[in-house]
């Protein structure tokens, strides 16, 4: 039903340029929380003692608690970026391309 | 070295001792709760109604399995959440917390990380390409009979694994906490959930979710402020109160060791990331929404809500540590807490509310049982009669009324077997099933998935054998490690040493279907693989994908 449409759009320059930017994006922001989150385990396999260590000599709170309640708000902050600009600036790109093939 | 990376990998969310999706051993019955039956009965009325009102609109497949693509991001989110915030994750966390201290918040980081690499690679191609169940998207190019046959028994499988565990979690819980009786607790249980999917279809099964979802978040935000209230604010003042009176002392404050067998555990981790990715029924939520925009919202805000969650459990574990394990009115003659460690956060409930807000938290933890079983036994209704009647079966020739009354035939027929399943397992140990059902969907659901949507070269030969071995595999390792072999069928050693089969079965699906599909020189695997192009495009930009239907 849409073969031709389908045809159409894989040649066009913008659907390329849609696909090369949005999966770099994904595979970047997939990267940063695997990163952030591989640095984590090392921390806690290695260097046990860093993470109990208390970040001041008068709170008992200790570097670890930071990290990882920081772990926890990158995942949700990372999610928020991509769906910004998966939203916005791709939607945009994408909405483009379709009204294209449309005419 | 490598084994303390692995040990550390396997505590960051994996300990096999601590994968306890359901509540294992024996409880002890509670005097009956009045005002938490009370409350549960005020939240069965809420929910009917819903399911009322949402029977009227409950008319075609389209409203049934999807909700006719008319939920939101934000309600998706919740819901998804719900599907996540399971009642023993609430009362295992905590309790880890309680016991613990600093490892209940790797292991629940574990949970959460998985969420996002879900939205950078499947949740739009998911939703670009799909209709009602992930079976389409998986067979979109390959062949509908085989590829559908596959799915349908993964989440099959999948789904009854996870049903037991939660039947048998929920008969021990409601004992726990009402006072009922266990046969009781599961025919209740088996009915309201037929009832909900069968009038109300997705959207009464989306909304009690969703309700659950709030009333927890509320439950759970409440104990966290009246814990922070305790301590002027102070988090500082918590965790030095914590130490003091916790047996570990200072330890509670930084990781500590909880694994006996890294790879086990590790390999559970394997499991839990992919298997996320593979579950039928959280993968069909992203039919519920109307196009990828909203899909991808509904990641954000889920995993807004799962994170925020895991916070607050946090902090109600070491309340619990100050408020419960302190005071002797919730512990027995030997100094144990009553009920056992996963009361710490229903005790904790008590401390800061009363009994009236004891029995709210109670009222809860059974609706979170309904609505996480209404939302498997949607999942495993839409693979008969959308995969296997309609697709297999009658080969796509089929009209919505027929398809209809297959899915609400299997539905009555997936309730009662759930609650025949439920009373047959009362004794067994299903602490496994869970994370079995988690392994089965990593090994066998999400490489074809994963595939189907990534690799151009895939072909109907490579996913069938590749998939069925994931499966295969990750059965036959469970069925001979020490949990079946040893603990069930009673024999000497364990011919698989290792508790979870994950690390190995799904090696096996992605070599399986790597080299049977780049061996594969048939004429059919030609087309397949010119059919990636057009299929690629839909997955990116939507062109041709199914909106909403009921706006």
């Amino acid at each position: 039903m849409h073969d031709l449409a389908y045809k159409r759009i894989e040649q066009s320059p913008q659907f390329k340029e849609l696909v090369a930017k949005r999966e770099k994006f994904a595979w970047i922001l997939s990267a940063i929380m695997l990163g952030l989150y591989v640095v984590f385990i090392l921390l806690i396999a290695f260097q046990p003692q860093l993470l109990g260590a208390r970040i001041s000599p008068d709170s008992s709170v200790t570097w670890g608690i930071p990290m990882g309640v920081g772990l926890i708000v990158s995942a949700f902050v990372l999610t928020g970026i991509y769906v910004q600009r998966a939203n916005g600036e791709f939607d945009r790109l994408n909405q483009a391309i379709l009204d294209e093939v449309k005419q | 070295m490598i084994a303390r990376l692995l040990s550390a990998f396997a505590l960051a969310g994996f300990s096999p001792l601590l994968w306890a999706d359901a509540l294992t051993g024996d409880v002890q019955r509670q005097p009956l709760n009045v005002s938490a039956i009370a409350m549960f009965v005020a939240f069965v009325a809420l929910t009917l109604g819903i399911t009322y009102w949402a029977s009227k609109r409950n008319t075609s497949t389209s409203a049934f399995y999807t909700a006719g693509g008319s939920i939101t991001g934000f309600q998706n989110g919740l819901a998804i959440a719900g599907d996540y915030m399971s009642a023993a994750s609430f009362l295992g966390i905590s309790a880890l917390v309680f016991t613990s201290g600093y490892d209940g918040l790797i292991y629940s980081i574990g949970f959460l990380v998985g969420w996002p690499i879900i939205l950078f690679l499947i949740a739009e191609r998911l939703r670009n390409l799909g209709k009602y169940t992930f079976a389409d998207v998986a067979s979109y190019r390959l062949g509908q009979t085989q590829i559908r046959t596959l799915s349908a028994c993964g989440s099959l499988v999948v789904v009854a694994f996870y049903l037991i565990a939660q039947m048998v979690g929920a008969g021990k819980l409601i004992e726990l906490l009402f006072g009922l009786d266990y046969h009781v607790a599961v025919v209740l249980v088996g009915i309201l959930m037929v009832l909900y999917v069968l009038f109300g279809g997705m959207l009464a099964t989306t909304w009690v979710q969703i309700i659950k979802a709030v009333l927890l978040l509320s439950g759970a935000s409440f104990m966290a402020i009246m814990v922070l209230k305790h301590v002027n604010f102070d988090i500082s003042t918590l965790f030095s109160e914590a130490i003091k009176v916790h047996p570990k002392g200072e330890a509670i404050m930084s990781p500590g060791g909880l694994v006996k067998d890294p790879i086990s555990a590790f390999s559970l981790g394997l499991a839990l990331m992919f298997g996320t990715a593979g579950l039928p029924h959280i993968l069909m939520r992203f039919f519920t929404v109307s196009d990828a925009k909203e899909a991808r919202k509904s990641v954000f805000y889920a995993t807004g809500f799962i994170g925020y969650f895991y916070i607050l459990t946090f902090i109600i574990g070491f309340g619990a540590i100050l408020l419960v394990s302190t005071n002797p009115d919730f512990k027995d003659a030997t100094g144990a807490l009553l009920g056992g460690n996963n009361m710490a956060a229903v005790h904790l409930a008590n401390a800061v509310g009363g009994s009236v807000f004891l029995g709210f938290i109670s009222a809860v933890a059974f609706a979170t049982i309904l609505a996480v079983v209404s939302g498997l036994t949607l999942a495993g209704a839409s693979a008969v009669s959308h995969d296997l009647y309609a697709s297999v079966f009658r080969k796509g020739r089929v009209n919505d009324k027929d398809e209809m009354r297959v899915s609400k035939i299997t539905t009555v027929a997936l309730g009662i077997l759930a609650i025949g399943l439920g009373i047959l397992f009362e004794k067994q140990n299903i602490a496994f099933m869970v994370g079995l059902a988690f392994s089965i969907a990593a090994s066998c659901n999400f490489p074809v998935l994963l595939l189907s949507m990534y690799w151009k070269n895939l072909t109907t030969r490579g996913a069938m054998i590749g998939g069925w071995l994931g499966l295969i595999t990750a059965v036959v390792l469970m069925v001979l490690g020490p949990t079946i072999w040893v603990q069930i069928l009673g024999h000497e050693k364990a011919i698989y040493p290792y508790e979870y089969p994950a690390l190995f079965s799904i090696l096996i699906a992605f070599a399986g279907i790597w080299f049977f599909s780049v061996t594969d020189k048939s004429k059919a695997a030609a087309g397949e693989r010119a059919l990636f192009f057009p299929q690629f495009v839909r997955s990116q930009t939507g062109l041709g994908s199914s909106g909403a239907t009921a706006h």
